[in-house]
Parts: C-alpha cells; sequence; structure tokens
C-alpha cells in the first residue's frame, strides 16, 4: 500500500463520485445588462438576461425570490427579483445606489457583464391565494420584491378576487414604477398611494400608510374571510401594519412579509442574514407572519 | 468497531508512515506568563515535536478547513467581460494527528450545516474528507464543560481514535485507510485486560470534570429570559472583539470581500471568517444596524448556538472546548453566562 493517501476529489472528476451537489456554490452564471432605466435619481431598474439559452429557460424562480448578482472585484449582493416569473432567466432587478458594487452598477451601460446565481430563498404563495382577496402594502423600496407576485396576480387577474395596493413613499419623487399605475388600474387594481410629504403638484393623500390601510378596513376595521397581505418595506413599517391587519382579523399563516437582511452568499453558509438560526436566505426571505411572532429580533 | 492495541514505541512508526503526507499535529509553541506551556496545531515533520500530552489548544484546529482568510475565486477581466475561477484551494489529503473528542464533534457538528445542508459548501467539503483524523483520548482542564454538551466522546468523523493505557496505546478503528495503516504496524488484539484499563481511564477521565452547564430545557429558556438584565449585563462587559468566534472550533460565519488587482486585469474574491460580535455583522445596505447594541450580539452568538442550532439539528453549536472564556479579555464564558440567564439576571 501507498503511504500517500488517495486525494479526494469533491466535485468528482474524471471517473469521480460525487455525494452532493456542489455546483450550486460559487458557480455563477454569467448575465449581461440588456438595458438601464433610471426610475429615480436613486434607483434603477436593470434588465438583466442569462447569456447562455438553456440556462435561461431553466432559471424558473417564484415571486419574491432574489438572485446573488456579482461583479468581479467590486463585490456580490442579494437582490429581489422584481419582474414576472414567466420571463424565465430574462429578469428585472430595481436597484437603489447606496453602496461599492450599486453605486458600480448605476454607472455601467448596455452589454456590462454580471454573475448571477439563484434563485434562492421561499417565495409568496400566489397559488395558494387563488380565488382570494389580496392586500399588497409596500413602504418604499419595499414595492420592488411585491411587483414580482404582482406580475403573477396580473397574469392571471380573473383568478383573484378583490387586490389592493398600498403603497407609501417619503414623497412623490420617490415613488417607483410610476408608468405602471395606470397599466394596475387597467387591471381592475385598486391603487392608493401615499407620501409622507407631498410636493409640487401632488394631489394624494399625505400619511403614514398605516392610514390608507385603516380607510380600506373601513368603519368595521375588519376584512373579508378569505383575504391575504403581502407586506414589504422599512423594519420599523411591519409591526405597525401586522398589527393592524391582526386586528382586522387576518390570520398570521395568511399574511407574508418579505425581510431583509445582510447576506454574503445567499446559501444558508454565511450566517450573516440570521435571525436566532434561521437564515433569512433559506426560510425567508418570504415568511409567513406566524413564523415571524415565533422569531426573536425579527421585526 | 475494530479495536487494536499496541506498544507506545509503534506510534512513531505509524507517524512515519503517515508523514508521506503533510501531518498537522499539536506541538508546543511557548510558555504564559506562569511558565505554563501553551500549544497549537502546526504541521509537523519530526515525531519529536509533536505534544500529545497537550491539554487544549490555543485556536482549534479549524483554520485546516475553514482557513480564516481564503480565496473563493478569482476572475480574469478584460474589455469584452470575464471570466471567473473556482478553486478549492485543496490538492491532496492531509493528517490531522491527535485530534480530542471536542475537536471532532465541532467538525461533525460543521458538517451538518456546510455540507448536510442546502447548497453544500465544497471548499469545507474538499477540506473535511482530504484530512485524515487520529483522534485523542484528552485529560479535562478544570473550564472543559465538554460533558455538559455531550461532545466529550466522538463516535465518529475520524478515521482513528487512540487512548493511552500506559504502556501501550489502545485504538479504534474506524476507516479503512486506517486499518491498512495498522497493519504496518505491530498490533495486536485487545484483550480484557486491555477492555478494563480502557473502562479505567475513561472512568478517570470522567472524575475529572469541574465545569458544568445546564443545558436542559435550555432552548425554552433562552427565549423566556429573552428581555433578561443578565444579557446587557454581559453586552457591557463583552469589547465585541470577536475573539471567542476567533477561537471557537464551531464558528463558522463569514463575510466576502473582492478586490481588483492593480493592472485591473484580474480580481479576487475572498471569503474572510467573521464574527456576529463584530459591530458591523447585521449592518445593511443604507447604514441600518439589526444588532447595534454589544448585548444584542453577545445575545445572539447564545441563540445561535444554543437555540436556533439545537432547533436544527437537535444538538448545540457548541463542543464546551472552554477555549472563547479562556481567550475572552473580558473573562467573559460559556458556564457563567448561562447560568446567570438561567437565573433570570
Amino acid at each position: 500500500m501507498e503511504n500517500r493517501l488517495p486525494f479526494i476529489d469533491v466535485l468528482g472528476g474524471p471517473g469521480g463520485r460525487r455525494r452532493e451537489d456542489f455546483t450550486s456554490f460559487e458557480y455563477t452564471l454569467p448575465a449581461e445588462i440588456t438595458s438601464l432605466y433610471a426610475l429615480t435619481p436613486t434607483e434603477t431598474l436593470y434588465q438583466i438576461r442569462i447569456i447562455d439559452p438553456t440556462a435561461r429557460q431553466r432559471f424558473t424562480f417564484q415571486p419574491g425570490q432574489f438572485v446573488m448578482l456579482e461583479l468581479p472585484g467590486i463585490g456580490e449582493a442579494p437582490f429581489s427579483i422584481s419582474s414576472s416569473p414567466v420571463r424565465h432567466g430574462d429578469i428585472e432587478l430595481c436597484i437603489r445606489r447606496v453602496g461599492n458594487l450599486t453605486n458600480f452598477l448605476a454607472r455601467l451601460t448596455r452589454g456590462a457583464r454580471v454573475g448571477l446565481s439563484g434563485p434562492f430563498g421561499t417565495h409568496f404563495p400566489v397559488e395558494e391565494m387563488v380565488g382570494q382577496d389580496i392586500l399588497l402594502l409596500a413602504g418604499g423600496l419595499g414595492i420592488v420584491p411585491l411587483r414580482s407576485p404582482l406580475s403573477a396576480v396580473l397574469e392571471n387577474r380573473s383568478n383573484y378576487g378583490r387586490v389592493d395596493i398600498m403603497y407609501g413613499a417619503r414623497n412623490p419623487a420617490e415613488l417607483l414604477f410610476t408608468y405602471q399605475y395606470e397599466e394596475w388600474r387597467r387591471f381592475d387594481i385598486n391603487l392608493a398611494i401615499t407620501v409622507d410629504q407631498a410636493g409640487p403638484g401632488w394631489q394624494g393623500p399625505v400619511g403614514l400608510i398605516t392610514e390608507v390601510l385603516k380607510e380600506r378596513l373601513g368603519q368595521a376595521g375588519s376584512l373579508a374571510t378569505g383575504t391575504c397581505a403581502i407586506v414589504c418595506g422599512p423594519p420599523v413599517m411591519f409591526r405597525f401594519v401586522c398589527d393592524l391587519l391582526t386586528r382586522a382579523g387576518l390570520p398570521p399563516q395568511k399574511m407574508f412579509v418579505s425581510l431583509e437582511r445582510r447576506m454574503h452568499c445567499g446559501r444558508g453558509k454565511c450566517c450573516r442574514c440570521n435571525i436566532g438560526s434561521t437564515y433569512t436566505c433559506l426560510d425567508g426571505p418570504v415568511f409567513d407572519y406566524w413564523s415571524v411572532m415565533n422569531l426573536k429580533e425579527a421585526i | 468497531m475494530l479495536f487494536k492495541v499496541f506498544a507506545k514505541d509503534e506510534l512513531p512508526k505509524l507517524f512515519d508512515l503517515l508523514a508521506a503526507n503533510p501531518v498537522i499535529a499539536p506541538v508546543q509553541k511557548g510558555v504564559d506568563q506562569h511558565g505554563v506551556p501553551l500549544f497549537d496545531f502546526d504541521v509537523v515533520h519530526d515525531f519529536a515535536d509533536l505534544r500529545l500530552d497537550y491539554t487544549s489548544t490555543i485556536h482549534s484546529a479549524k483554520r485546516y478547513f475553514l482557513p480564516y482568510a481564503e480565496t473563493l475565486a478569482t476572475f480574469t477581466v478584460d474589455k469584452g467581460g470575464w471570466e471567473k475561477q473556482v478553486d478549492l484551494n485543496i490538492d491532496r489529503r492531509q493528517v490531522l494527528f491527535g485530534l480530542h473528542a471536542c475537536d471532532i464533534n465541532a467538525l461533525n457538528k460543521l458538517d451538518k450545516v456546510l455540507v448536510q445542508s442546502a447548497y453544500p459548501n465544497p471548499f469545507y467539503a474538499a477540506k473535511r474528507r482530504n484530512m485524515f483524523i487520529i483522534g485523542l483520548q484528552c485529560t479535562p482542564r478544570p473550564q472543559c464543560f465538554c460533558r455538559s454538551m455531550g461532545t466529550d466522546f466522538a463516535l465518529h468523523g475520524f478515521d482513528m481514535f487512540l487512548t493511552d493505557l500506559g504502556d501501550s496505546y489502545f485504538a479504534e478503528i474506524l476507516s479503512a485507510a486506517a486499518f491498512q495503516f495498522m497493519a504496518r504496524i505491530v498490533t495486536r488484539e485487545p484483550g480484557h485486560d486491555d477492555h478494563e484499563r480502557y473502562k479505567a481511564v475513561v472512568a478517570e477521565k470522567n472524575g475529572r470534570f469541574q465545569a458544568k452547564v445546564d443545558s436542559s430545557d435550555l432552548t425554552k429558556i433562552l427565549d423566556m429570559e429573552f428581555e433578561s438584565p443578565a444579557w446587557k449585563a454581559w453586552g457591557d462587559k463583552c469589547l465585541s472583539c470577536g475573539t471567542c468566534a476567533n477561537v471557537c472550533p464551531t464558528c463558522y460565519c463569514y463575510g466576502v470581500e473582492e478586490n481588483v488587482d492593480l493592472d485591473l486585469t484580474g480580481a479576487v474574491k475572498t471569503r474572510r471568517l467573521h464574527s456576529c460580535n463584530l459591530i458591523d455583522f447585521a449592518v445593511v445596505a443604507g447604514g441600518h444596524n439589526f444588532r447595534p447594541h454589544s448585548h444584542a450580539r453577545l445575545k445572539y452568538r447564545y441563540y445561535h448556538k444554543h437555540r436556533g442550532f439545537v432547533e436544527a439539528f437537535e444538538e448545540a453549536l457548541c463542543v464546551g472546548c472552554g477555549r472563547c472564556g479562556e481567550a475572552c479579555l473580558a473573562g467573559i464564558t460559556v458556564p457563567a453566562v448561562i447560568a446567570s440567564v438561567r437565573e433570570g439576571g
């Protein structure tokens, strides 16, 4: 017997045997930014396409899931997919300029190459919401992950009951996807928008999103049975909105939130997104409110 | 399980056979201010450098599986785009000679979360599977509380495990490779006397434990005492330096950083172990920090190790090696923290 122990290739080199699938780790899909559209001075909507047509077609995701986007030497970060699942690996990401990677991204031009991996995480169960009323509540950038389940609902609009979007932003200039509001309304969606501070020409309501929600709940302050809610916004928004919905009789398992945390891997390995030892990347980012109630420091 | 017994002077021969591969083993690195020897794991070329009588090492053997800094990928960049190259940073088998049960159990815990989970980590798995491990029965120190954590004996995750019987070693053989190496030194089948001597050594070891952690029902108690003033008190002591995570054999949290080469033709992606006690651990883009206070971070550390991990894997992410308490400049130890939290502050 040779004293030198034989090397084990975990990736299962020629003739090798592989027990686990290690290819989902660090092996990114080459993708291309096909267009950039500035929604506001700080937020840009990116169309991103996986270059290989087979990989693009095989890339399937559910609304609410996220991808890790990588630029060599600049960084890698998680972003919620903001487009419809029917478009496979031709995705839209809406990204605010806030750090190194996102500022660099905003300076790129059409054709720039990026790396994508994913999709990761849990999703909003829109199939299970068939036949029900849906409340979509978004604060600020929270509209971004909500746009994906919204697209899924719009594509099968007759499958759902009353659909409400309640969306709050700091001021009218920060409102995202303004060009789509009429389209959403054409699909028989009740769209209520509120801002913290009115700007020039602003005709709509001024105030917190909870005020808009109270108005929707009406005098009775309750919701029809067969209602689901999807909530995404800054940390402070969740508690107020979810409390209000709970008081309106919405059971916790029919209320879904999408949580934001720092992530360095998206694969349940770096622990940066942990709440306890619940990984926001694996067990979230979409949680039903029942799970959130059971997690210390989640919201 | 297969057992063998061999005379002590056969051990250098076993070492020399294994030394055809790089061997990592406990060595003495110096002495502390009281003249007590300080040990650590290092690459060893000569059996004489081995200190199999070591108590514990300052650092765990984690860095041979999860290096503190590791290149995850390199990139070549040109005008047309870029290419990514991934290398798992291991090209040969290595031998870890003389690992205590707590540290073997630490690797078994890491296996659960890093390999036996969704998205298994090939960087860790490659190093783990290519490490031939010889375990070694320890002599517990006063601060060891592995017995409370159920990690004072290793059931698997090693190739061979040795217990010192005085004039000979009692060997448990767990892998075919270990069996083949044992066939090349002089061994004998253990007899009734050997079994009795082994049991006596283990009984003597069991009698030495002093530190204890009461982990019964701890997941619930941690939830009940989430607002306990004890957390604030410990948090006020904590220096948020991350030393505990550095020496911990089970801490695996990390951050990733990317750097562009100076000539702009390449880039490197590096994984660096992090600590949940460091202030930026949970800061998201835009600056919001989910755990801005040191007590919140310290509490999270315990919450992850003694509650969340238990929920996920039915065991704590702590092997009771006591390294964190020993290394902590603020004198924070796991038994003290858990006892005070159990008491409700």
